[in-house]
């Protein structure tokens, strides 16, 4: 038998002492990320833990906020399936839109139109909250009832567009929140999905044409599954940022803690953040705490979601390992 | 069992190309007959590639693509109103220089591809999975693993199934741009031997830069070159046989001798 060989030591480490600097500052800023996180989760379970303790699994499961009362009940059921209805509603409208949108801007839209068209969607990025919160109330909800109330005249008999009376209005709605939401997320959707589709190898839409495949065909059979991981994930990034809408929402739904199943076109429903908001201003001592509760349940569900897009996107398209 | 004679001839007349106001081709007649392999052979950039694609109007897919001439396939011109690229690309196959395989399909899904993307019928799915993987001489090496995804077989036998998947359509003519050109010798020699097997039922068009395989596996030769500033076009066509013993044009002589390009 040969004796072992004698491995030797390497080390990929700073080559100048400017080097040292910036793998210094470089790895402070990225922890930094990471500490920022952790304080604010901490800062949250802190404030939040008492009430979280007192209120039990009632605090998401129940349906009575009632600060006044004695002892203090802070529920926030309707809230919390507010917001995963009307993010769920949002990204049934906005999926399809963006994906059609990423289409035409890859493989479509001459260059010039594409970059433009590029650009205007991630000009809708930037539109602040409050302002897509106001241009929903002012000039959207009106609309939107308008079509709410033709869903309701003619699909009323499916129970997601009845409403238990009409004289109400169709103004308020999960319907109009999920429509401001999939207005605030189609800009991510889409840039996800068109950096899916541009990554996408010409030569399998290349391929699928040439086996006699439409622009429909190659699209369903070949683009679509090929880069469904990616689309997955540009959906639940959407989500993510659904879920957590503050403004605009609180802007154009009626927040009651009277739950709002599925009847999308009835005028209350519930958002988390939005009731943030609404109660924040005048809350004190317990009622501030279940807030606090609220903003956490709020934060874990923003990370779970993010940690299953990220998951999904890796996960779903092995052949991109190499 | 396919040794009938089915295939047809396919003829370019006076083919011009431009990409926006750049002519790269200009004025190629060639003749493409039945069961007989043509080899486009010339330097890079002589436009022999973008000849191939406009003979299954791939060549439209490309923005600011023009075309003058016409190509003949059964005696239609496969740009006439009267055909549509999808039944034009039905009849005339490709398979491309990369193996292109649906990575989210099965080796069984990507033979059938075609037929589902053009929306026909599938009658036999598996007898018809069996004979083209048979044709492409590819059966034996994967007849037991037909639901595995396509992209977990090696890279010869990826572009053997991409060759397997253009004959499930049945096509009268077969076009291949370096089909070799990513694989290694071995992959290379099995698929010059399917070349030389489809041919007895087909028309095939091969694009090569390999001048030993040009002469291995085809029957007649066309050669393209491009002069500086000027759109390429046919130097010299004839029999396999005369391009490369005794060349007629000096340009030919020179390119087929390794003296260029």
């Amino acid at each position: 038998m040969s004796e072992p060989v004698q491995r030797r030591k390497l080390v990929a480490g700073p080559l100048s002492k400017g080097d040292k600097w910036f793998f210094r500052s470089t790895s402070i800023a990225a922890h930094f990320a990471f500490v920022l996180v952790a304080l604010v989760l901490v800062f949250l379970l802190v404030r939040a833990w008492p009430v979280l303790q007192s209120q039990g699994l009632g605090f998401i499961t129940g349906n009575t906020w009632s600060p006044d009362q004695k002892p203090i009940v802070l529920q926030l059921g309707p809230m919390l399936w507010g917001s995963i209805l009307i993010a769920f509603v949002g990204i049934l409208i906005a999926t399809p839109m963006a994906v059609s949108m990423a289409y035409l801007i890859v493989f479509m839209l001459p260059k010039r139109l594409a970059k433009a068209f590029t650009t205007l969607v991630d000009l809708l990025a930037a539109l602040p909250s409050v302002v897509i919160g106001l241009w929903g109330l002012l000039v959207f909800t009106p609309l939107a009832a308008s079509w709410a109330e033709v869903l309701n005249k003619y699909l009323g008999w499916i129970p997601i567009f009845g409403v238990s009376n009409a004289e109400n209005g169709f103004m308020s709605s999960p319907f109009i929140a999920g429509w401001i939401v999939a207005v605030m997320i189609v800009p991510i959707i889409t840039s996800v999905t068109r950096e899916i589709f541009s990554q996408l190898d010409k030569d399998l839409i290349n391929g699928a044409l040439a086996l006699g495949g439409s622009r429909l065909s190659t699209f369903r059979k070949v683009i679509l599954p090929t880069s469904s991981g990616g689309v997955v994930g540009g959906v639940l990034l959407g989500l993510g940022r659904a879920v957590g809408e503050t403004v605009a929402i609180f802007y154009v739904l009626n927040l009651t803690m009277d739950i709002n199943w599925a009847q999308l076109l009835e005028p209350h429903g519930g958002a988390v953040a939005s009731w943030i908001l609404a109660r924040f201003g005048e809350a004190s001592g317990t009622e501030k705490q279940g807030l606090m509760a609220a903003g956490l349940v709020l934060f874990v569900i923003t990370l779970i979601i993010n940690y299953l897009a990220n998951f999904i996107v890796n996960r779903a398209q092995p052949w991109r390992k190499n | 069992m396919t040794n009938l004679i089915t295939s047809s001839s396919l003829r370019a007349e006076n083919v011009s190309v431009w990409f926006g106001e750049r002519q790269v081709l200009k004025d190629v007649n060639l003749v493409f007959p039945a069961n007989q392999v043509t080899a486009l052979i010339g330097p890079s950039g002589c436009g022999k590639s973008t000849f191939l694609r406009t003979l299954n109007r791939m060549h439209e897919l490309i923005p600011g693509a023009g075309l003058a001439g016409a190509v003949y396939l059964d005696e239609q011109d496969i740009y006439s109103e009267a055909m549509d690229a999808v039944s034009v690309r039905i009849k005339v196959g490709m398979v491309f220089q990369k193996p292109n395989p649906f990575p989210t399909m099965s080796i069984k899904e990507n033979i059938l591809s075609g037929l589902k993307l053009s929306g026909r019928k599938i009658k036999d799915a598996d007898q018809l999975v069996e004979t083209s993987l048979r044709r492409a001489s590819i059966w034996n090496e994967v007849k037991d693993r037909l639901s595995d995804q396509a992209i977990s077989l090696s890279g010869g036998q990826q572009q053997r199934l991409c060759i397997a998947r253009s004959l499930a359509m049945d096509p009268e003519v077969l076009l291949m741009d370096e089909p070799c050109s990513a694989l290694d010798p071995g992959s290379t020699r099995r698929i010059e031997e399917t070349i030389s097997e489809l041919a007895e039922s087909m028309s095939i068009v091969i694009v090569t830069h390999n001048m030993q395989q040009a002469q291995r596996v085809s029957d007649q030769t066309a050669f393209f070159l491009a002069e500086e500033g000027m759109p390429g076009g046919v130097v010299e066509f004839g029999s396999t046989e005369q391009v490369f013993n005794g060349p007629i044009d000096q340009r030919t002589n020179d390119y087929v001798n390794g003296h260029f390009g």
